[in-house]
């Protein structure tokens, strides 16, 4: 006869991740296996991947004499365009923590608060 | 020890996100700078600007009277910016495209403040990441602010007069915001630069071009504006019936 292990959540210790603690929502596995499994497809596969840009905007343009002039500041040299990506990731990514962390979490100042009303 | 939450999560997954760029070509799907003529470029900025006015005087009323909504404003910035130049590629077009994510702030702010959030998200995207440009920042704010975010809107608030659940008005917003934008750009591309070809058949022949792409990129944002919406639900009930996305009384899950 197979024994049922139960895991009380609440007793994990803070070793523990909060998000392993509460469980994984149905959207972060969702977004995490999308993202693993296209990465293994995209690297797989033959195609080159361009942006509907390229394959559809520039395509067009080029097509009725219009040319992509170059941007202002030009991040599109080497490995710059890889920084910047990087670091407009981790900087949203961190804001988008911050302000969730202040919206969800109690005692974190004001805004944290339900209603919050100037006099 | 400090407790790991959702910010390393989120941190976690945008690496992911700038690792899936680097695999494709990290190029804009915005339309890029001098695509569109001079005239063009320049009836857009006009159409543009009355709703970026409005969305300035939106989000200062609304901040006037209630400082609880400043967070969620950061976070929707946040969360616009990273998947409208999040490049995902497509496999079933061997092609990349990102959603627009208008759909979650017009949806949880109203559109007016929404446009404002895709502006600021498509200006820093024009000047630092080589995505968009800023003559076309005009017709990129009509396309993804404002035909995006008050499409999100209609559909969301529409559904919901039916009694649609939160979750499928949520997911058809953001499905029909996607379509709608890519819809938008079409009109846009077409018009500027047909010189003197007709505009339907041009028309028809890029949203045609784009349908493989944005197909399954509208479901996709479909699927993160219900999960994003149904989140905020679960966790700030009380602040979504103060906005109005919800009723009092609402469960706090997404039914």
């Amino acid at each position: 006869m197979k024994r049922q292990i139960t895991v009380d959540r609440s007793q994990l210790t803070d070793a523990f991740p909060t998000f392993v603690k509460e469980g994984f929502s149905g959207t972060t596995i969702f977004l995490i296996v999308f993202a693993f499994v296209l990465l293994l497809w995209s690297s797989a596969s033959a195609d080159n991947w361009a942006g509907v840009d390229e394959s559809v905007v520039e395509k067009f343009a080029q097509e009725h004499g219009r040319e992509a002039a170059e941007p202002l500041i030009n991040t599109d040299q080497g490995d710059l365009l890889l920084f910047v990506f990087l670091l407009a990731g981790a900087v949203g990514g961190f804001a988008g923590g911050y302000y969730w962390r202040m919206l969800t979490e109690k005692g974190t100042g004001t805004c944290g608060s339900p209603a919050i009303k100037k006099e | 020890m400090k407790i790991m939450n959702y910010r390393y999560l989120i941190l976690i997954l945008s690496a992911v996100c700038c690792l899936l760029s680097a695999a494709s070509d990290a190029h804009a799907m915005h339309i890029s700078e001098g695509i569109l003529p001079l005239n063009w470029a320049a009836l857009w900025f006009v159409a543009a600007l009355p709703f970026l006015a409005y969305g300035m005087r939106s989000l200062r009323e609304t901040s006037k009277t209630d400082l609880s909504i400043k967070p969620l404003v950061g976070l929707m910035a946040a969360v616009v910016f990273v998947i409208s130049c999040m490049p995902i590629p497509v496999p079933t077009a061997g092609t990349c495209s990102h959603p627009g994510g208008t759909a979650i702030p017009a949806i949880l702010l109203g559109p007016s403040i929404s446009i404002l959030v895709a502006a600021v998200a498509l200006l820093i995207q024009a000047l630092f990441l080589a995505h968009g440009g800023l003559s076309t920042w005009g017709a990129d704010i009509v396309s993804m602010g404002i035909v995006g975010s008050f499409t999100a809107y209609a559909v969301f608030r529409l559904l919901r007069m039916f009694n649609i659940s939160l979750t499928i008005s949520a997911f058809f917003a953001g499905l029909l915001s996607d379509w709608a934008i890519y819809l938008t750009t079409s009109v846009e591309l077409a018009a500027g630069i047909r010189g003197d070809s007709p505009f339907l058949p041009l028309f028809s022949k890029i949203v045609i071009a784009f349908i493989p792409t944005q197909l399954p990129i509208g479901i996709l944002e479909g699927v993160m504006t219900a999960g994003m919406v149904s989140l905020l639900v679960r966790r700030r009930a009380d602040l979504l019936v103060k906005l109005g996305v919800i009723k009092p009384g609402h469960a706090g899950g997404a039914a």
